[in-house]
């Protein structure tokens, strides 16, 4: 290139004309107009904005002008070559987000390809059933009090009120360990937790205790030598029915909604006296039956409008006594129901047996919490 | 029991338009629960009616059979006046009796449509009917035969066969021994209206004298009353009058003879159990004693009994005649000879009826009400009523003198403050009130100040203590008054840490994509064999059970594996492709320290004797145990699936161990039921925890679960005793980190555990972390070697390392692991 020449005349340099300018700009302008993809582009921006092309050598004569005639030149070689490099980065950003529609357009996939790689594990039904419970009165501000399922008679009998000629002893057929003299059982119930909470502390106590029970009974679908139970003690001044009532209300309600409570009808257990047994308000049909007694009535509660839903009552002085509380100053009420029977209508199972089959089928369908 | 309504009506002024629905639930609401209402005549639609034979022509048929071809009289019935013609297979009938005629167009039990049809060359214009016809119980032979008395043709035959008859079946509480008659039900109907009752007991009974039939009492606290009367000159002949035998039959029972039918009827018309003898078979005095080991007595049911010193019996000069209040003994039985009848009505000890009848797995109408507690002042308005009805449906005489032995307990006097009521049930009960009530239920109530003394009534023995009055009145009052109000507030501490993390435990289980499982804890020798567990194995030392519903399984289980094992086989075999089952539950192992002591219960036992008794319950830990069998990932768009094998089994022990924070060491073990070459076992601080792996293929072959299936048994409450309990905040160093790789050749035999535990020893405190990433066998290193690839990850607390520090360190390590284990840095 030639240095400054103060006897050039700036007229001569063609390619500063400003037609010559314009030419080259509108060709640059046309080619990156006309680039339909990144490459071409790249075509365009190296022909007109490259190191060889028309405005980058426009660019250089600048220098060679006379100082009078370098601004004028400098303008308009500027503005074209802003021109283009702005259409270049504009249509730059429009390829390229061309580009990438088009890619996402290529990585479509299937999303309703099967996602069952791992199988679903599951809780039983009872366990969650019974945390469910444990729950509802831990929320009341309860504990939740356990006990070993192999017991001692005195606790499981003895201690409850049921003496050895007690007639309530025969509508328990108990399992014992061998040799049966050795006064160790099966717990029938899971009452003789209560009893230990009771021989354990004193009042107040509330407690519920969930657990598994074993009575000779046959097999069948409404029967099993192995079953669950939930029960709940309240001993504490001035405790009274009234309490009973209202907490078993509770309980209902909150494991079946709102509107299903419970009644009392007049009963016989060792353990309590006053008893009762407790009806639950048949939360499938809410008490209606339906149509009555009948073909079309309510298979739940079989059209009575209430299910039976367990035992309840006052503690026995005889009870509280044989644990160490005093019964002139404390009352109690205690209540028993059974879980898996609570689990079989309220989630309408009609054989008992699937409990305790294992199939994963009826276990997963349950989910990890009920 | 089951009560017809008209028979509680016979003692109850009921108002008429009471249902027998709304009586059967009246009652219930006082305590006597509902078992079924029974209607007989409901499942009969008409026209059912009475008719007298007229004409009766026997003919023979080519089956063998004789036929009877009837013209029966049913007047204006059939709507013609005409007699109509029924052919009738039965032959207990002669003209001019009057028989029950179905005619078509009725419907007879078991939706059994009459029409008229051609049978044996006769139109059968109806049939003449049987008992078991018409649902009224048990077949006898032929149809029914009308007394001549009793109607006249054409008369609706419901009322005539009392098939309008209602009748309520009640379950009575073991408490309410007085509403097995029909004196306590209706004593309770008129409770429940608040209506007159009359009670039948109410008669007047002569004096006892010296003249009655000789009763000598050896055990006045197992007999306390005795009565005795005689009826000469009886016709054991003489028919059951129907009305008795039609209650008898609706009650349940059946009607036997006279004899025996008036002993139940007044058992069920008052309660109270009545045994007969034939008099002329007693050798003299009656003698009530306990029985001498061994003494042999046949009761009526034909079982010869061997007895017990603790058995009541009846006895004669020949010996024992009777076990007492339970069964009667076959030689002194009423029969079809018996003229002279002694009638016993006494009062028993209940404990003792109860004892007897378990003893000899006896079960008798009789001694259901005795061992429950009878009414001590009945027996000699029982035995009354007993001879009364015997004379007058089988003639003979009472004979002068009533025998009564023994002095009838009273009933205790109980004191309750006029209030508990109140107190106890939360409604508001005033004094007078509970007098009311207490009274309405056959109490003597004295009121002192706000103090009751209350006598109970002689037919409630059940009715011992303060909160028994508390029973009564409030179920006067009504169970559906009592207020629903919640206690207290509790002042609960939730959930315990244990029982917290048992839900822990099991969601992360589920998580991991293991069913949870419920299974019987029963388990027998064969089980044990198919574990492979050898003999002295101590899982085979079981706590026993004395009564077992299978004989096969008589222990309770010391390994949750079994009932995982079958229910894990179950799945497969019903078409599941992999199962990873779980459990907790508890084992229990035998304490073998005696028997369990059984104490008094009128005060807490002493602390000492709590520990005694404790002691000896077998011990019961909760385990958890897992059985993975099968496909554990399924095979699918992705790529291939995987088999469960011995890495997922105690892969998810180790992540159990790491979710609850517990330091888990892992070595290998060689135990059944697991692949002794496959078998982790797992301790915390030196103490075992328990095992997994891979089962023994045996042992899968047993169970029927393919080869390659693993399984878990931990001890969890032993894990959960070691669960981190509050958790130290981590410190995190953010100076840079430093990596160092190693490569050791080891031998085969030697454990990752180990050469890790010497890495990690080595490297010093710089040391953040160390994790096996790959393991190598081959040609490069020989034979009975490995190559075991370790990423080591060093960190400082507080500063950056340099590169001198880190590569002493792993030096350092490389070192440890040469000395420890014979490592070679490849
Ligand atoms: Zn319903």
């Amino acid at each position: 290139m030639s240095g400054p020449n103060s006897d050039y005349d700036p007229v001569e340099v063609s390619t500063l004309q400003p037609e010559e300018v314009a030419a080259a700009r509108d060709a640059a302008l046309a080619a990156i107009a006309g680039a339909t993809d990144l490459e071409q582009l790249k075509q365009a921006r190296i022909e007109h904005t490259g190191d060889r092309s028309p405005l980058a050598l426009a660019n250089r004569e600048i220098g060679a002008l006379p100082p009078q005639a370098r601004k004028e030149a400098g303008q308009r070689i500027g503005q074209a070559r802003g021109a283009v490099s702005q259409a270049l980065a504009a249509r730059q950003e429009v390829l390229e987000a061309e580009r990438e529609e088009r890619m996402l357009v290529e990585e479509t996939v299937d999303v309703t390809l099967p996602a069952d790689r791992f199988p679903t594990g599951a809780r039983h039904p009872i366990t969650t059933g019974s945390e469910l419970i444990a729950d509802i009165f831990v929320a009341m501000g309860w504990e939740v009090a356990e006990g070993p399922v192999i017991e001692a008679e005195w606790l499981n009998f003895d201690a409850l009120n049921l003496g050895p000629d007690h007639p309530a002893r025969t509508m328990q057929d108990t399992f014992w360990t061998a040799p049966a003299e050795d006064h160790v059982v099966l717990r029938t119930h899971t009452s003789p937790v209560q009893a230990r909470t009771m021989l354990s502390r004193q009042p107040p106590i509330y407690v519920v205790c969930p657990g598994r029970v074993f009575r000779t009974d046959e097999y069948d679908a409404t029967h099993s030598p192995m079953f669950h139970q939930v029960e709940g003690l309240a001993v504490d001044e001035g405790i009274t029915m009234g309490h009973l009532k209202g907490t078993l209300d509770h309980f209902a309600t909150s494991m079946f909604g709102e509107g299903i409570t419970t009644r009392f009808r007049p009963s016989f257990f060792p353990f309590t006296e006053p008893s009762a047994e407790v009806d639950l308000v048949c939360f499938v049909c809410r008490g209606t039956g339906l149509n009555g007694a009948g073909p079309e009535s309510c298979r739940t509660c079989r059209g009575e409008g209430w299910i039976e839903w367990g035992g309840c009552g006052v503690v026995n002085p005889r009870v509280l006594a044989a644990c160490g509380i005093d019964s002139e100053r404390y009352s109690g009420f205690a209540f028993g129901m059974g879980i898996d029977r609570t689990l079989m209508f309220r989630h309408g199972l009609e054989d008992l047996r699937a409990l305790f089959e294992g199939d994963i089928r009826f276990t997963t369908a349950f989910g990890t919490e009920l | 029991m089951k009560t017809p309504v008209s028979w509680i009506r016979e003692y109850v002024d009921l108002p008429a338009d009471v249902t027998t629905e709304q009586l059967a639930a009246r009652l219930t609401a006082l305590g006597l629960k509902l078992e079924a209402i029974e209607k007989p005549g409901d499942q009969i639609t008409g026209p059912l009616v009475v008719g007298r034979v007229l004409t009766m022509e026997p003919e023979p048929q080519k089956n063998g059979k004789t036929i009877n071809w009837c013209t029966v009289d049913v007047a204006d019935a059939n709507g013609t006046g005409e007699p109509q013609g029924i052919v009738c297979g039965a032959h207990n009938f002669a003209p001019g009796d009057l028989v029950v005629v179905v005619l078509p167009g009725a419907v007879l039990p078991g939706d059994f449509h009459i029409a008229a049809r051609k049978t044996y060359g006769h139109v059968s214009a109806g049939m003449i009917c049987s008992a078991a016809e018409l649902g009224l119980g048990e077949d006898h032979d032929g149809i029914i035969v009308l007394p001549a008395d009793a109607a006249s043709p054409g008369d609706d035959a419901f009322a005539v066969l009392g098939l309008t008859e209602e009748v309520i079946e009640f379950e009575i509480n073991p408490d309410r021994a007085y509403a097995l008659s029909l004196r306590g039900i209706a004593r309770e109907a008129s409770l429940a209206y608040a209506v007159p009752f009359h009670d039948p007991a109410e008669r007047q009974v002569p004096e006892p004298d010296a003249d009655g039939y000789p009763v000598i009492i050896d055990d006045p606290s197992g007999c306390p009353v005795f009565a005795a009367r005689r009826v000469t000159g009886f016709d054991p002949t003489a028919p059951t009058p129907g009305w008795m035998a039609r209650r008898i039959q609706l009650a349940g029972m059946r009607p036997i003879s006279l004899g025996v039918d008036v002993t139940n009827y007044v058992m069920l018309e008052l309660g109270q159990p009545i045994h007969g003898y034939d008099g002329d078979k007693l050798d003299g005095a009656i003698y009530v004693r306990r029985a001498t080991e061994g003494e042999q007595l046949t009761t009526l049911d034909g079982a010869r009994r061997t007895l017990s010193v603790e058995d009541l019996v009846i006895v004669d000069g020949s010996g024992p005649v009777g076990l007492a209040g339970v069964m009667g003994g076959a030689t002194t039985e009423l029969s079809e000879t018996t003229t002279h009848v002694v009638i016993e009505a006494a009062h028993w000890d209940a404990v003792s009826m109860f004892r007897t009848g378990k003893r000899h797995k006896l079960s008798s109408e009789a001694g259901k009400r005795n061992e429950r507690g009878v009414d001590p002042q009945l027996p000699a308005i029982a035995a009354d009523r007993v001879a009364e009805l015997l004379t007058t449906y089988g003639g003979g005489t009472v004979e002068p003198g009533a025998t009564l032995v023994g002095i009838a307990p009273t009933p205790p006097t109980i004191e309750i403050d006029a209030d508990l009521p109140a107190r106890i049930t939360g409604m508001p009960i005033e004094a007078a009130t509970t007098v009311a009530h207490l009274e309405a239920v056959g109490c003597v109530v004295e009121a002192t100040g706000d103090r009751l003394t209350v006598t109970p009534a002689t037919w409630r023995p059940d009715v011992t203590d303060p909160y028994d009055l508390v029973e009564e009145v409030a179920r006067v009052v009504g169970y559906d008054q009592v207020p629903s109000i919640l206690p207290r507030e509790a002042a609960g501490r939730g959930l315990t840490r244990e029982q917290r993390l048992r839900r822990r435990v099991g969601r992360l289980l589920a998580g991991a994509g293991c069913v949870e499982v419920v299974s019987f804890p029963f388990v027998g020798e064969a089980t044990f064999d198919a574990l492979g567990l050898p003999a002295d194995d101590p899982l085979r030392h079981t706590v026993r059970i004395a009564n077992p519903i299978s004989s096969e399984e008589p222990s309770y289980t010391t390994t949750l594996l079994p009932g995982l094992l079958k229910a894990a086989s179950r799945n497969l075999g019903r078409g599941a492709s992999g199962v990873a089952l779980f459990e907790t539950g508890t084992v229990a192992f035998p304490a073998d320290r005696g028997a369990a002591p059984i104490y008094g219960v009128d005060w807490r036992p002493t602390d000492d004797e709590l520990a005694k008794l404790f002691e000896a319950i077998p011990h019961q830990p909760l385990f958890l145990a897992l059985v993975l069998a099968g496909e554990s990932e399924r095979a699918g768009w992705w790529g291939s699936g995987r088999e469960s094998g011995w890495a997922d089994a105690i892969g998810l022990v180790r992540r159990l161990a790491a979710e609850l924070g517990v330091q888990l060491d892992v070595r290998s073990a060689a135990r059944a039921p697991w692949h002794p070459g496959r078998c982790a076992r797992f301790e915390v601080d030196g103490v075992e925890l328990g095992h997994a792996g891979e089962l023994h293929p045996s042992v899968c072959k047993a169970f029927g679960l393919p080869v390659r299936s693993a399984a878990v048994e931990v001890d969890l409450d032993f894990l959960m005793r070691r669960a981190v309990d509050v958790v130290p905040g981590p410190e995190l160093s953010t100076y840079p980190l430093a990596k160092e790789d190693v490569a050791l050749v080891v031998d085969a035999t030697a454990t990752v555990a180990d050469v890790e535990d010497a890495l990690r020893h080595g490297a010093g405190e710089l040391l953040e972390s160390i994790r096996l990433f790959d393991v190598y066998t081959g040609d490069q290193i020989g034979a009975g070697k490995k190559s075991l690839a370790f990423a080591l990850r060093f960190r400082a607390t507080d500063r950056t390392l340099t590169e001198q520090e880190t590569s002493a360190a792993r030096d350092a390590a490389v070192t440890a692991a040469a000395e420890r284990c014979g490592a070679v840095q490849r």
